[in-house]
């Protein structure tokens, strides 16, 4: 098998470099790629869509479609790590841990048998170590600073490198920093499963029904500038609030959806005992 | 662009490429592969391609990482090439 | 000779390309390790988007961010050749975040065939097949 991939490779290759020699000279303006489309992006996007940034507007506007049908591979990645690897067998193991919260004390409570009737209990892994002081008060004051950037780059993706797949994907790293730093436990606590599902679809859904409203409003599927009348702006403006709109659409399906794959994924399916 | 630094990252690219793949230890390859990552984001500024610049610093080298390391950890660290 | 540098130069970085391709095929076909093979094909997608992103490049271009954008529409004349091209950009940004999903559901396969063989080895796997 080692060898017939080693042949395969080099064939490929080889097949390759010869095809590189036709390839237009490195970084040359005149090439075919940078002649035909590109311009009429560059030198008119300003003008119709009063965004800066060429790669935002592209991405969310002119080709709009494109970005809607991504975000729904993304969806359905997701949902196919879900269905690939989540368990809802409720097999008990046969001791539970818990843990006193005033005094430390842990509990190990055999199959069957009751806990003491208090409420300062609090279940947890059987690989429980305490939590570090350090990583847990660093991380505590870091999340937010994230989240908050996060926000940022979704919000200012008009005007810089950004926009909501960036964002989306930072805000489900603060979470998954939380589940990292923490445990799973706490992380399911502050985001649960089925929250995380809901919103992983209304990201998707408040792109495609954005694209449904301009065709309401008598126009084409995702063509912003329908919107003028419901924002009360002209239709300029208009096209760049519809960017903005997608693109938070975007960064909530993208955030879910990694959270989501990181639940399944660090806790086998079994969302018990994470990384 | 300026082509000695273009020829340093390209060289570290390939290292890290073959890194990822040769090392023994499923763990170190998810670390190795989180660098080369980050060396295509370098690449990528250095083009001019801030956008994806930023998208592959925060998805290759940020969450991919991240879930191969779960992946690992819910599996096996052993491997035999 | 001096032609001999000139082709060099111009296409140093396709050649690199090309290498890191062969890389990563290679690696998806030859090696025996489940999450080997992921690596593998990462790498293989991240040659293709860096060959794609190198397209767009120009000489002499800066960044795909208008500048005066703030001050108001189209005062400023825009010349198409100032600015590197965007639209390899656009296809690649959400290639990457595309590829990051499906390497989720890829480590979810592999996570699936380890509960099952209790093992990420091909040729035991392949084994283990065999006896049943």
């Amino acid at each position: 098998m080692k060898i017939i991939g080693l042949i395969v490779a080099i064939l490929v290759g080889a097949l390759l470099v010869y095809a590189a020699a036709d390839f237009p000279a490195w970084s040359d303006p005149a090439s075919p790629a940078s002649t035909y489309l590109s311009p009429h992006f560059i030198e008119k996007t300003m003008e119709e869509t009063s965004v800066p940034n060429i790669v935002t507007a592209v991405l969310a506007d002119y080709r709009g479609f494109d970005t809607m049908f991504e975000t729904t591979v993304i969806f359905s990645a997701g949902m196919a790590v879900f269905l690939l690897l989540r368990t809802f067998r409720r097999e008990e193991p046969e001791a539970r841990h818990y843990r006193h919260v005033l005094t430390g004390v842990t509990l190990r409570v055999k199959e069957g048998g009751e806990l003491p009737p208090s409420d300062d209990f609090e279940r947890i892994d059987s690989l429980w170590t305490p939590h570090d002081l350090i990583i847990k008060t660093v991380c505590r004051l870091l999340i937010p600073f994230i989240q908050l950037f996060a926000l940022y780059v979704i919000a200012h993706g008009h005007h810089s490198p950004g926009g909501g797949f960036q964002g989306g994907v930072i805000l489900g790293a603060s979470i998954i920093l939380l589940a990292i730093s923490q445990d799973l436990r706490t992380a399911v606590k502050r985001m649960a499963e089925k929250l995380d599902a809901l919103l992983c679809s209304v990201g998707v859904l408040i792109y495609a029904g954005t694209g449904a409203l301009c065709l309401l409003l008598g126009l084409n599927f995702l063509d912003y500038s329908a919107l003028a009348s419901v924002l009360h702006v002209d239709s300029i403006m208009a096209r760049s609030h519809g960017i903005l709109i997608v693109e938070i659409g975007v960064g909530i399906a993208v955030m879910c959806t990694m959270i989501w794959i990181y639940n399944n994924v660090s806790s086998g399916g079994k969302y018990n005992q994470g990384l | 662009m300026v082509w000695p630094i273009d020829l340093a990252i390209l060289t570290l690219v390939v290292i890290t490429s073959i890194g990822a793949l040769m090392v023994k230890d499923l763990l170190g390859a998810a670390i190795l592969f989180g660098a080369y990552s980050f060396m295509m984001c370098l690449l990528w500024t250095v083009m001019g391609a801030v956008d994806v610049a930023f998208t592959e610093a925060s998805v290759g080298a940020g969450v991919s990482t991240v879930f191969f390391v779960a992946a690992v950890f819910r599996t096996s660290r052993r491997t035999k090439d | 000779m001096a032609d001999l540098i000139s082709i060099i130069v111009a296409k140093y970085n396709y050649w690199i390309y090309i290498t890191l391709m062969m890389i990563g095929l290679y690696a998806m076909i030859a090696k025996n390790n489940l999450v080997k093979k992921i690596v593998g094909m990462n790498i293989f997608q991240t040659a293709i988007i860096l060959f794609y992103v190198s397209i767009g490049v120009k000489k002499g271009a800066t960044i795909p961010i208008l500048e005066h954008g703030h001050g108001g529409h189209g005062h400023h004349v825009v010349h198409a050749a100032d600015y590197v091209n965007p639209l390899p950009h656009v296809l690649m940004l959400t290639a990457i975040v595309v590829g990051v999903a499906t390497l989720g559901v890829a480590l979810a396969l592999a996570i699936r065939v380890y509960n099952q063989y209790n093992t990420l080895e091909e040729d035991e796997i392949l084994a283990q097949i065999r006896e049943e």
